[in-house]
């Protein structure tokens, strides 16, 4: 009786682990990224509104930032835009942006139309650094804690929620005292 | 109106199922012999009402009811009449009502084709096809209702996936499907089989025929796909092994093992278990196979929208479909005892082989398939699985199987005698090396390893598949529709093999930029490229550019391969240009513009690749000959005289 | 509404995804580091167009990473450099191909122990029908072999 009863077992051990796979599946178009808890990747990019001046990693460590990729042909870039420019009133984390496969004067152009939230906008023509940051779809946002680690990545629009669940309380965990 | 219609239509439908299901599967254990008759009113009500509500959402397509969801998010005013009847199934809501659609014509084949067998068998065969019924309307009522209506009305649709827009569409989900519900025929067969604990082999023989069926169609259905994939995609692929291609190929596997196992059981009362439990095995791969494509658990390049809530329900009815089948399994099978004997040489041991390496076959595609959720779900990260993973492990299993299936159609049952047959053996066996070889290397010149071997088998099968016919005819003697069926099959399998062996030995595929007036060489012939023009459809606008191929200098073909941007949807697709000529398939396909008047062309030569899709017709041919023989229209209703039902008629 | 809308999306994106691919007309002066770079191409993923490879995928993404492979295989680097370039940045996802680890060892293992188990039933039951044979009585209707 007992083997017959082994088909029966398999079966259910597999639901188990297709119901977990449902409840992961919304997440399903996300691939982790390597980068988490690593350095975050060296880059030294012309700056967009000062090409002659150089926008460096190396000038980032120390504290805290944001690394946005976005680009002008990039649709959700201009709707998380709003939040980029609440999170920079914030003033508790500057935002460095990455102007990927873009064209430098209509970039220029739509940050001077719909505002400008970052501290540095770094120009990455040959998307090289793009790649080095795993990216695979704008926007996407980075943040790096004082060491130079990347601690969080979102892919996606930046929402508010984003901003107050996961990187508030990342960034706040390590600075207490300050809200 | 229509709409409304329609979706009452479906409720009714919901009814008719469950009282199908209750009056058959209770009036049978309960002997309520009046209640049987009333399966086959509901049965029949049942298809009425599907018919109705396919009929409601035809007509809301081809008369442009964009008030509708479905019909707004998938035509448009500007899709030919075509397009836009098949884009009934073209998404998730509307293959769904195809598919019970299907279920409801199976069940009423079933009914009418059960009529001899005893009716207390019968009607729990219709019961529980009945039963999966009312959970497919269930879950389509609930999750996925095609007739949900849009307000305000959209004022024009969102158009058909221009990949969709091509006749595959109206032929590859309704013959896929056919054989997928087709499936359930059998495990509504060992359902009935074991809630009655009939202990005999007849249900074998009463099964046999639905089962070839519905393998027949489902060869059919994914080879249609394949040859679509081939020509539409424009990557001259034929297969890759993508999760929702995966989703078809289990079943088949192992409702090829089923039909092998079903004969076993059929002719000396073995096997009954294995038998019972592939059966099972077989619509579950199919149900979740659905699930698979609906749920989003899984990337894949032609998944449905993803949806978890749907994801969860078609899991609880999986869960309780087979969750139920396996129970009833597990009370019945340790009764099915049987003392035939049979030696190591006896066609029993090589369909017992067969199975065997076809079930592996199937689970390392299963492995490979549900890899990426399983190491997600257990936290080992994220997998990927491909080609590499498939193709070694897919030959492992099948090159044996191969090797076998010449032997074992010479084996006679219980006693083999394979001694009879060795010189028969060896010289066929001889006979195709040396023309596999001598063609291989004659023809080409090269090869990879697995080439020859590959042309040996095949050629071998073919061989040894044609002796036993052809001394019959000689000697005057009849060969009856089974076994005629048989050898086709098995002939058409080893079309197949060749033909996929020479495709993966053989294939020239060259990607080159081209200026207006240019040359190139490949596979043996030459390409010259006359630049491109603009060209315009129904609802695309296109640049199509013009090749003139030439064999040797003599003039094949003017070849016009062309990237389409449909107006609605906005995507770009390409068209490729195919043309055969001697066994070779040659494929242009448009690249990108690299300005300057130079183009990026695919050049692609693949010999013999549409024998691929002949050979799967040619088996399910003799699917549908083995199914049609005499032996299982005359029904000789065995007396169920066995312990469990003796019990469960005093009870 | 909200989900349909996100259904919406979804297929558009799926569909999106798949309707073009690319032809890469990239050629190597030596033939054999074109067909290395060929292979490697096709072995790994597009990221944004997630069932096709960088050698079929016409986004510029895929553009871009095809050419940093060129310029790996140009500048002297290993197949397995390539690969491990490619993961460190995207993970193990980017290969077709999954690498041979302890993590993904139940995986190819799996056929073995498929094959393990498959040959063990055989053995088993035709141990047992064979020695069911003797008692077995003969018949004629089960000789012959249809």
């Amino acid at each position: 009786m007992n083997r017959f009863l082994l088909p029966l077992g398999a079966f259910l051990l597999l639901a188990v682990v297709l119901a977990i796979g449902i409840r992961h599946a919304p997440d399903k178009g996300v691939i982790a990224s390597p980068l988490l808890g690593r350095p975050a990747p060296q880059f030294a990019l012309p700056d967009l509104t000062q090409p002659a001046r150089l926008v460096r990693s190396v000038d980032l460590k120390g504290h805290w930032y944001l690394f946005n990729v976005w680009g002008t042909w990039c649709g959700e870039c201009r709707a998380e835009h709003e939040t980029l420019l609440r999170v920079q009133r914030a003033g508790l984390v500057p935002l460095i942006g990455l102007d990927w496969k873009d064209d430098a004067s209509e970039a220029r152009a739509w940050l001077a139309q719909f505002g400008n939230p970052y501290q540095a906008v770094a120009v990455d023509a040959s998307g090289r650094v793009a790649i080095d940051w795993g990216v695979y779809g704008a926007p996407e946002t980075f943040l790096v804690d004082p060491r130079g680690i990347v601690v969080y990545k979102h892919v996606g629009a930046l929402t508010d929620a984003v901003w107050s669940q996961e990187i508030l309380p990342r960034v706040g965990a390590a600075r207490p005292g300050k809200s | 109106m229509l709409p409304e219609l329609g979706h009452f239509a479906l409720i009714l439908a919901l009814l008719l199922a469950a009282l199908q299901a209750f009056f058959a599967i209770a009036g049978a254990a309960r002997g309520r012999d009046r209640w049987l008759t009333a399966v086959t009113t509901a049965v029949a009500g049942q298809a009425v009402m599907v018919a109705t509500a396919m009929a409601c959402l035809m007509a809301s397509f081809v008369g442009n009811d964009f008030s509708v969801t479905y019909v707004a998010e998938n035509s448009n005013s500007a899709l030919p009449l075509f397009y836009r009847i098949a884009a009934l199934w073209g998404a998730h809501e509307g293959s769904l009502l195809l598919w019970i659609f299907l279920l409801a014509v199976w069940t009423v084949a079933v009914a009418f084709g059960a009529r001899r067998l005893p009716p207390r068998f019968s009607a729990r065969v219709l019961g529980v096809l009945g039963l999966v019924s009312f959970g497919f309307l269930l879950f389509t009522l609930a999750t996925s209702n095609p007739f949900l209506r849009l307000d305000p009305a959209a004022a024009d649709g969102r158009d058909l996936n221009p990949i969709l827009q091509d006749p595959g569409l109206a032929v590859h989900p309704p013959i896929l499907y056919t054989g997928y519900v087709g499936f359930s025929v059998a495990f509504a067969f060992a359902c009935a089989a074991m809630l009655e604990g009939r202990l005999d082999q007849s249900w074998a023989r009463w099964t046999r025929p639905w089962t070839v069926i519905a393998w027949s169609f489902l060869t059919c259905g994914i080879a249609l796909g394949s040859f679509w994939a081939y020509y539409e995609l424009g990557w001259g692929g034929f297969w890759f092994w993508d999760p929702v291609e995966n989703a078809s190929f289990m079943p088949w596997l192992v409702g090829t093992a089923l039909i092998h196992s079903l004969a076993v059981t059929d002719k000396r009362g073995l096997f009954k278990s294995w038998t019972l439990l592939l059966a099972i095995l077989a619509f579950s791969l199919s149900l979740l196979g659905t699930f698979l494509v609906r749920s989003g658990v899984l990337v894949s390049v032609h998944s449905f929208a993803a949806d978890p809530q749907r994801g969860i329900f078609i899991l609880a009815f999986l869960i309780v479909i087979i969750g139920g089948a396996l129970c009833l399994y597990a009370w019945r099978a340790p009764l099915l005892r049987s003392t035939a004997g049979f030696e190591l040489g006896a066609r029993e041991s090589f369909l017992l082989f067969n199975n065997v390496l076809l079930v592996i076959a199937a689970g390392t595609v299963f492995a490979g398939t549900l890899a990426p959720l399983i190491s997600d779900a257990l936290k080992l990260g994220t997998l990927s699985v491909g080609p590499p993973y498939f193709n070694p492990t897919f030959l492992m299993s099948m090159l044996p199987l191969l090797a076998l299936l010449s032997v074992g159609i010479h084996a006679n049952w219980k006693r083999g005698r394979l001694k009879d047959k060795q010189r028969t053996l060896l010289y066929t066996l001889v006979a195709a090396a040396v023309l596999g070889c001598g063609l291989v290397f004659g023809v080409y010149r090269h090869g990879r390893l697995l080439t020859p071997v590959g042309a040996t088998l095949g050629l071998w099968i073919i061989l040894a598949s044609a002796v036993d016919p052809i001394d019959r005819w000689r000697r005057g003697l009849s060969l009856s529709r089974a076994v005629l069926g048989m050898t086709v099959a098995h002939i058409g399998l080893a079309v197949a093999v060749i033909a996929l062996t020479t495709v993966q030995s053989f294939t020239t595929e060259r990607d080159v930029a081209l200026a207006p007036g240019a040359t190139v060489a490949a596979g043996g012939y030459e390409f010259r490229f006359a630049g491109v023009r603009p060209a315009e459809g129904p609802n695309y606008s296109a640049i199509a550019g013009t090749l003139f191929v030439t064999h040797h200098g003599a003039p094949v073909a003017v070849l016009q391969p062309q990237k389409r941007q449909y107006w609605i949807q906005r995507q770009v697709t390409s068209e490729t240009a195919i043309k055969m000529y001697h066994g070779d398939n040659i494929l242009l396909a448009l690249g990108e513009d690299l300005g300057a008047g130079r183009w990026s062309v695919r050049i692609q030569i693949r010999p013999l690749v549409s024998l691929i899709w002949l050979a799967a017709f040619i088996m399910a041919c003799g699917g549908v000959l083995a199914a049609s023989d005499r032996r299982f229209r005359n029904v000789k209703v065995a007396a169920p005289a066995t312990e469990a039902v003796a019990t469960e008629r005093s009870a | 509404m909200r989900a349909w809308l996100y259904r919406l999306a979804a297929v558009g994106v799926l569909g999106a995804a798949v309707a073009a691919w690319a032809v890469d007309p990239t050629q190597l002066a030596d033939p054999k580091l074109q067909a290395r770079y060929e292979a490697l191409t096709h072995e790994l993923r597009c990221m944004q167009c997630q069932n096709e490879s960088l050698a079929d995928s016409p986004v510029d993404l895929a553009a871009d990473l095809r050419r940093e492979v060129r310029d790996m295989l140009l500048a002297g680097k290993s197949d397995d450099q390539v690969r491990g370039w490619m993961a460190a940045r995207y993970g193990d996802f980017i290969l077709f191909r999954p690498r041979y680890s302890l993590r993904n060892a139940w995986l190819w293992g799996a056929p073995a122990l498929l094959l393990s188990i498959g040959a063990l039933v055989c053995w088993r039951v035709v141990r047992q029908r064979t020695a069911l044979l003797a008692a077995d009585p003969e018949s004629p209707e089960e000789d012959g072999r249809s």
